[in-house]
């Protein structure tokens, strides 16, 4: 059973185990971390779901030297991202830029939020008003309640 | 009857976002260079290491620009439809061999067939790279001024050709250069 489960996770996590580690020794620690921060903020198209940093595409381990070249070269984040974008359009960011085809990408969920919460509003207004009875139905319920109070007595 | 109306209607407006998702296709990024002049390279052909080919050669006329490559499955299944259209047609059909080895491309349109007047060889896969290819086969579809007008990413079908890009030729051609 052990044994099992050493292979269930070694299986499960062997694309991490496989993420392939590029030579970072000519980058300084600030560098180091601004290379992470980028790969992992930029998509492998081959493989969309997965960032540059975790994929082991060759497209990814390409665009990761590219990146890796111009962080060296000292170029800005936004001067590599831009690179990227000319190549591979917004899709190659996970945060792609505001505009307006990416309008509903970003506001989408809030616009869904608002009409959840104004359901939610008119729902339980519904609940906090049951509707007034009229005279003959209250007494119909003063009656069954007297009624069932004297069943509980005998 | 009517609170259950709401709740059917959310769920079939769902069903057909989800079932309008399920006939896209995920791999068609758009592609940032339309409309937008051809990626500077020049590069030796497949045939002659002495020929360059560059991106000033699109200018003039409207072609095609196949990326493509021995190794890339999908390639040899696009291939019979290019060697056909350069044989029933005058549109000419550029080649990037793409991260290829030279005697494999080679050996590849020896056995194939080649359908293109020239192939750039792009064994570093540099000039793929400035073009932004990622899943090979790729055509580019450029015109008289050298400007991309179309992007596919996957192997051409027929129906793509009858369609989308002979029309479109049809049309840019008729632009003045």
């Amino acid at each position: 059973m052990k044994k099992l489960l050493v292979l269930f996770f070694l299986l499960v996590f062997q694309t991490v185990l496989a993420a392939p580690v590029e030579n970072l020794e000519d980058l300084g620690p600030a560098d180091e971390k601004r290379y992470r921060d980028l790969i992992s903020e930029l998509r492998c198209l081959v493989c969309q779901n997965q960032s540059l940093a975790d994929s082991d595409a060759e497209l990814a381990l390409d665009m990761r030297k590219e990146v890796h070249k111009k962080v060296v070269a000292g170029e800005s984040d936004q001067e590599i991202i831009d690179f990227l974008v000319a190549r591979y359009g917004d899709f190659v960011r996970y945060r792609p830029p505001v505009n307006a085809t990416t309008l509903l990408l970003w506001f989408g969920p809030f616009l869904l939020l608002a009409l959840g919460a104004f359901v939610l509003m008119k729902n339980s207004k519904k609940k906090d008003s049951p509707e007034a009875l009229t005279t003959e139905q209250h007494a119909e319920a003063q009656r069954l309640l007297k009624e069932s109070d004297e069943d509980n007595a005998s | 009857m009517n609170r259950y109306l709401l709740p059917l209607g959310v769920f079939i407006g769902l069903v057909i976002l989800l079932g309008i998702g399920l006939t896209l296709n995920p791999r068609e990024v758009p592609s940032p260079f339309i409309g937008k002049p051809a990626p500077a390279f020049t590069l030796p052909t497949v045939h002659d290491a002495n020929k360059q080919f560059s991106h000033e050669d699109f200018k003039g006329q409207v072609s095609l620009f196949n990326v493509w490559a021995s190794w890339c499955v999908a390639c040899r299944e696009e291939h019979p439809l290019l060697v056909e259209l350069s044989k029933t047609s005058d549109i000419p059909i550029y080649g990037l061999n793409y991260k290829d080895k030279l005697a494999d491309a080679k050996r590849w349109l020896k056995m194939l067939g080649n359908p293109y007047l020239d192939s750039a060889s792009d064994i570093e896969g540099k000039a793929g790279f400035n073009w932004g290819v990622y899943g090979v086969p790729e055509t580019f579809l450029i015109d008289k001024k050298g400007i991309v007008r179309y992007k596919k990413i996957g192997p051409i079908t027929k129906q793509d050709l009858q369609e989308t890009i002979l029309p479109m030729i049809q049309q840019l051609r008729g632009e003045a250069g």
